[in-house]
């Protein structure tokens, strides 16, 4: 997303009504993201952390959104030094109707906007049914701004792994393996859930997981074929792979299934999806259709198998997102430097196949860097945080539930038993229930 | 042969089923059901309504158990469910006059011996 049309323009950048529209049209889809993560992970888990779960996502749309305006916009893509932005846009100032690329600036800072919010997000999956959700909102606010902005800015606001020519199209280093890696770090830190490995802990709603993985695909249309950030035939191009490469993951993940379990689950269809639109991020805008097929196809195989074999071990990641994030956004930006071709994206650059080799070392640096930068950021933003709060929620609240401890809410209320309580009455005036208790 | 009817925590129902298990006692009923005992209140909040939650959910189990089995029985749940605070529940020791076991028709402490 190291604008080529930058390069091409000649002249004073003009605002381009086409591109506007899709940009417009774009930051709507991905921001939608936030909400589908919210069911799919929410269907994940169990009903009594359900609320909290999707409390997590949605709490990012606010949060990190406004430290993003405030804050992290600028330290991404402002003129800084190779490996941080500057100030120059804090406050949104200076950020304005005026064109950056084809596009009024404001709405190419709402777009990445959409991106960091989304990204925070993934994070909670690995965290769920026991962080306390104060101390969550303190993370997401310190990664957004200590880990996403800084590795956004190497990649996307023209810092050192721009420069060293790391094909990352719509996000496969910056997004998927930045939050991957977190919640591996996350999921460490925090330890186990109280049941894990004693119990099974199963999806409370997978209708909700299969709706939230349908309303991600969606969204990732913007999100990949947004990151042209115009209207033109690199967006067809990125728009074309986002549909192909989840449906190989998808028939190689359901042929997995059958050959493993001789059932073609739900949940894993879902995650199929989930884990070919992370695959093809990165190679969105690099690469032919056809390669997108064999992409998603073999972004499956690792994937499945991460999955399969961390369940069995004491890493409570609780909803995979190192093996489907993580690891599919590592394979994904790999790939990307076996298939990319420049006949299909001549700002790209050519692949292994395309006789190019050395792009899959300049792409594991990439990986390496952030993967090592965002582990480092956040133990160190989790440890900083342990020692002025708890992160966890005490085992008795972990066994009521987070959603009535955390929230005073529960996803499915039944009315039976509940007292209304009328602000204005005395307390000693409180209806008195007609069950109550007989002795005091 | 007596009836055992637990009033327990969801959260230890994992708990209670380890003991029980451990203990040989194979053969039960679990329901969930909602209750009140002396717990405190639970206050909830939606769009402006604040409510208290007065019935909690707990889960019943119920299980048939011969003479030598009733004290093994109720030592487990007691020690699985018990977390000392207010709302651990009860447990019920009732007299039985009949069992029938449906699949043999074997009567009684026969009915509710494993095999």
């Amino acid at each position: 997303m190291i604008h080529p049309l930058f390069l091409l323009q000649d002249g004073a950048p003009a605002v381009v009504a086409a591109d506007t529209a899709w940009m417009l049209v774009a930051t709507a889809l991905v921001l939608l993201m936030t909400p589908a993560l919210a069911f799919f992970y929410g269907g994940l888990v169990r009903a009594k952390n359900s609320l909290n779960t999707m409390m997590m996502s949605f709490a990012a749309l606010g949060a990190v959104g406004v430290v993003w305006a405030l804050l992290g916009y600028s330290l991404a893509f402002a003129e800084g030094n190779d490996w941080i932005g500057g100030g120059a846009y804090a406050l949104l100032s200076g950020v304005g109707t005026e064109a950056h690329g084809t596009i009024p600036h404001v709405l190419f800072m709402a777009y990445q906007g959409t991106f960091a919010i989304v990204t925070a997000a993934l994070i909670s999956g690995a965290v769920v049914e026991r962080m306390r959700f104060g101390p969550y909102l303190a993370f997401i606010v310190l990664w957004s701004l200590l880990v996403y902005a800084p590795v956004a800015h190497w990649v996307w606001g023209g810092g050192w792994l721009a420069s060293r020519g790391v094909l990352d199209f719509a996000g496969g280093t910056v997004v998927h393996i930045n939050a991957g890696v977190s919640a591996l770090v996350a999921a460490l830190v925090l330890g186990v859930r109280k049941d894990y490995g004693r119990q099974a802990l199963l999806p409370h709603n997978v209708p909700f997981v299969l709706l939230g993985a349908g309303l991600l695909w969606f969204g990732w249309f913007g999100f990949n074929g947004g990151s042209a950030l115009a209207a033109n035939g690199l967006a067809a191009l990125a728009f074309t792979n986002t549909f192909l490469a989840p449906m190989a993951t998808l028939v190689v993940w359901v042929l997995l299934d059958y050959a493993r379990t001789g059932h073609a689950t739900a949940v894993g269809g879902a995650t199929a999806i989930v884990i070919g639109l992370v695959a093809v991020t990165p190679a969105a805008g690099y690469i032919a259709p056809v390669s997108a097929l064999v992409l998603g196809a073999l972004a499956a195989v690792p994937s499945y198998f991460a999955i399969v074999a961390r369940s069995r071990t004491r890493l409570d990641d609780s909803l995979d997102v190192f093996a489907g994030h993580g690891i599919g956004g590592i394979v994904g930006a790999l790939l990307t430097g076996v298939f990319a071709a420049r006949a299909w994206n001549p700002a790209g650059a050519d692949g292994l196949l395309a006789g190019h080799a050395s792009q899959v070392a300049v792409q594991a640096l990439g990986v390496g860097a952030a993967a090592a930068y965002s582990a480092l950021g956040t133990w160190g933003i989790l440890q900083a945080l342990a020692l002025v709060t708890t992160l966890r929620a005490a085992p008795r609240a972990e066994g009521l539930g987070l959603d009535v401890t955390q929230h005073g809410e529960e996803a499915y209320a039944s009315a039976e038993g509940s007292i209304l309580v009328i602000p204005d009455a005395a307390p000693a005036g409180a209806p008195v229930p007609t069950f109550a208790p007989s002795t005091p | 042969m007596k009836l055992i009817v637990a009033i327990i925590r969801p959260d230890r129902l994992n708990e209670v089923l380890e003991a029980l298990y451990r203990a040989e006692v194979t053969g039960l009923t679990v329901s969930r059901v909602m209750g009140h005992g002396g717990e405190t209140d639970r206050v909830e909040t939606y769009r402006g309504t604040t409510v208290k939650m007065e019935l909690h959910e707990k889960v019943r189990l119920e299980i048939g158990v011969s003479e030598p089995f009733v004290d093994v029985t109720v030592r487990a749940i007691l020690s699985a469910a018990r977390t000392g605070d207010v709302g651990d529940g009860k447990v019920f020791v009732v007299d039985v006059d009949q069992v029938h076991r449906i699949r043999t028709g074997e009567r009684d402490e026969m009915a509710v011996t494993p095999g």
